[in-house]
């Protein structure tokens, strides 16, 4: 099976969930027109990033006949759509939110679980972390969507990988950051190397929607990239702009990916969760 | 221990142009207003607003002083043909004086800073006449070290190089090809005859900026910047200079009452909404 897969490099505005929907609804269309399967938007693509004290104002509560999601749903009646938005929970904690919607169903939503509180970031303060990381069926096979941070760690993708995801979908809202004499600032190099790490490590297509445009003094880089199942670069969204950029994933490829090298197959989860097991509540020494 | 100073300008000429045509246009603006002293730092936020913007929506101010060099006013005015820019030329001398006559015994800090400070409401009411917003001139160094006045040539609304050490500005601004005059002068706030920046502070740029980088970016404590090899003194007088001088980098803190206090908790970037 092919799947051609958009990534949306977009600049939403800062706290304009309306201003955003419609720069949504008229990508997601460009993208249809594209011949698009899905397309896969940044992290608080509806929202922007730096919210602060504007969270609980874009809030949107993640159902059906919430107007966004149900403006969002029509839309993906002919074309798999992933947004980056504020959950807000019936008990009123906010979380940074991917929904990955399909033929007018969400089929899952993913709540960030990492969320960066360190240097310029402070997510923390204002988000709840999410508690999950659960791999889910599309149309295109079982697929796990992941936020910036959580990728960061190894534990979540890996953890998506053993629970069948044989696509990655990740989104960011990644400030650059990081100078020196490299033509590239630390964080983008940073991001791409890991993306790359894990489409080899894990012999499956990894595809990253990164934002781009400025927040107050903060830039956010783009070059939103697609890795084939060998770590070999499909598509390259440019630096600083927003773009729209597609690539096919012949999703047949695992089945050659995997027939050379059955990393998959020699993993030994059980061996992790014993280890785990004892490093968590055996007795190891303490360091 | 590696201290790299290095950058691409490519790269970060691209960030810079970019972030100001990003923060003018969006605050519903298209132009900038830039105090043009004639020195590096000004010049090159001239020529990144004149590429970000285009030249006819760059207005650079000269504003001399009777003790400013002649040079500072002609090397302003090379940039000024170069880049094909909008420019005006208004002494503040007549501005400044009378306030200064008043104290016989008025020091060369006084004087520098009401001239600092003239200048600043030339620019802001030049702003408001050209419909252009200030952007600002002020370097890492210098507002690490606080060496500037406040409420004066660090007053701006969006500030494209401050972000880059002194020894950074040069090797972008010769890429971008500001003219070799103003590269190679010694940098000098032009307050009075003969005053060099490296001359008042007591110590080179190239050094302060390797120290600033070491104890600022990597995060090295003060002592371990000593065995990295700079002088116990001159860290020591780093470190202070740099902690005492907060209060420039800083909105004036205010008196926290009510549950929600400007400043502390009530959060939200100058972008809202944009």
């Amino acid at each position: 099976m092919k799947l051609q897969l958009a990534l949306a490099q977009i600049a939403p505005k800062l706290g304009n969930l309306e201003a955003n929907l419609e720069s949504h609804l008229r990508w997601i269309r460009e993208a249809k027109q594209a011949g698009a399967d899905l397309v896969v938007f940044p992290e608080l693509s509806l929202t922007g990033y730096v919210l602060q004290d504007l969270v609980p104002g874009v809030a949107t509560l993640s159902e059906r006949d919430h107007p966004v999601f149900r403006t969002l749903l029509k839309a993906s009646q002919e074309i798999d759509v992933i947004v980056g938005f504020v959950d807000e929970d019936p008990r009123h904690r906010f979380y940074i939110s991917s929904a990955y919607l399909s033929k007018g169903e969400i089929l899952h939503i993913h709540h960030k679980v990492y969320l960066p509180t360190y240097g310029l970031f402070d997510e923390g303060r204002f988000f709840a972390p999410g508690n999950e990381v659960r791999a889910f069926d599309t149309r295109f096979g079982r697929v796990g969507m992941l936020i910036c941070e959580d990728f960061w760690h190894a534990s979540p993708p890996y953890l998506l990988w053993l629970d069948g995801a044989d696509l990655l979908l990740f989104s960011s809202a990644s400030p650059g950051r990081g100078l020196n004499s490299e033509s590239k600032l630390e964080s983008s190099a940073w991001v791409e190397h890991i993306n790359q790490a894990y489409a080899s490590l894990f012999t499956v297509p990894v595809a990253h929607a990164n934002r781009t445009g400025f927040e107050d003094g903060l830039n956010f880089w783009g070059g939103s990239t697609v890795f084939d199942p060998d770590g070999k670069l499909l598509v390259q969204a440019p630096y600083y702009e927003e773009a729209l950029v597609q690539t096919e994933i012949d999703l047949n490829q695992l089945h050659r990916t995997r027939a050379r090298l059955p990393l998959l197959r020699d993993e030994r989860p059980e061996l992790v969760a014993s280890e785990l097991e004892r490093i968590l509540h055996g007795n190891r020494s303490r360091d | 221990m590696e201290i790299d100073l290095g950058i691409d300008p490519g790269l970060v000429r691209t960030i810079l142009t970019k972030f100001i045509h990003s923060e003018i246009t969006r605050s519903g603006f298209s132009r900038a207003v830039v105090n043009l002293s004639g020195g590096l730092d000004s010049a090159l936020a001239c020529a990144l607003a004149a590429e970000a913007l285009g030249p006819k929506n760059v207005l650079a101010l000269r504003l001399p002083y009777k003790t400013s060099a002649d040079d500072s006013l002609e090397h302003a005015g090379v940039l000024i043909e170069k880049l094909g820019i909008e420019s005006l030329t208004i002494p503040i001398t007549e501005m400044v004086d009378p306030l200064i006559e008043r104290f016989a015994d008025m020091s060369q800090v006084r004087k520098g800073n009401i001239m600092a400070r003239a200048r600043m409401i030339v620019a802001y009411d030049q702003s408001e006449a050209f419909k252009g917003l200030v952007v600002g001139t002020g370097n890492k160094t210098e507002i690490l070290l606080g060496y500037s006045t406040l409420y004066g040539d660090s007053a701006c609304a969006i500030n494209p190089i401050g972000d880059l050490y002194k020894t950074q500005v040069r090797q972008l601004a010769r890429a971008i090809g500001i003219p070799e005059p103003i590269l190679v002068k010694p940098p000098s706030a032009d307050l009075w005859a003969g005053q060099t920046d490296e001359g008042e502070l007591g110590f080179t740029y190239e050094n302060v900026d390797r120290l600033l980088y070491l104890l600022v970016d990597q995060r090295y404590r003060p002592e371990e910047c000593v065995d990295a090899g700079f002088e116990e003194g001159f860290v020591r007088k780093v470190v202070e200079r740099v902690r005492r001088n907060q209060f420039k980098r800083i909105l004036p803190p205010i008196a926290k009452l009510s549950s929600r206090t400007v400043g502390y908790d009530f959060l939200y970037l100058r972008d809202w909404g944009t």
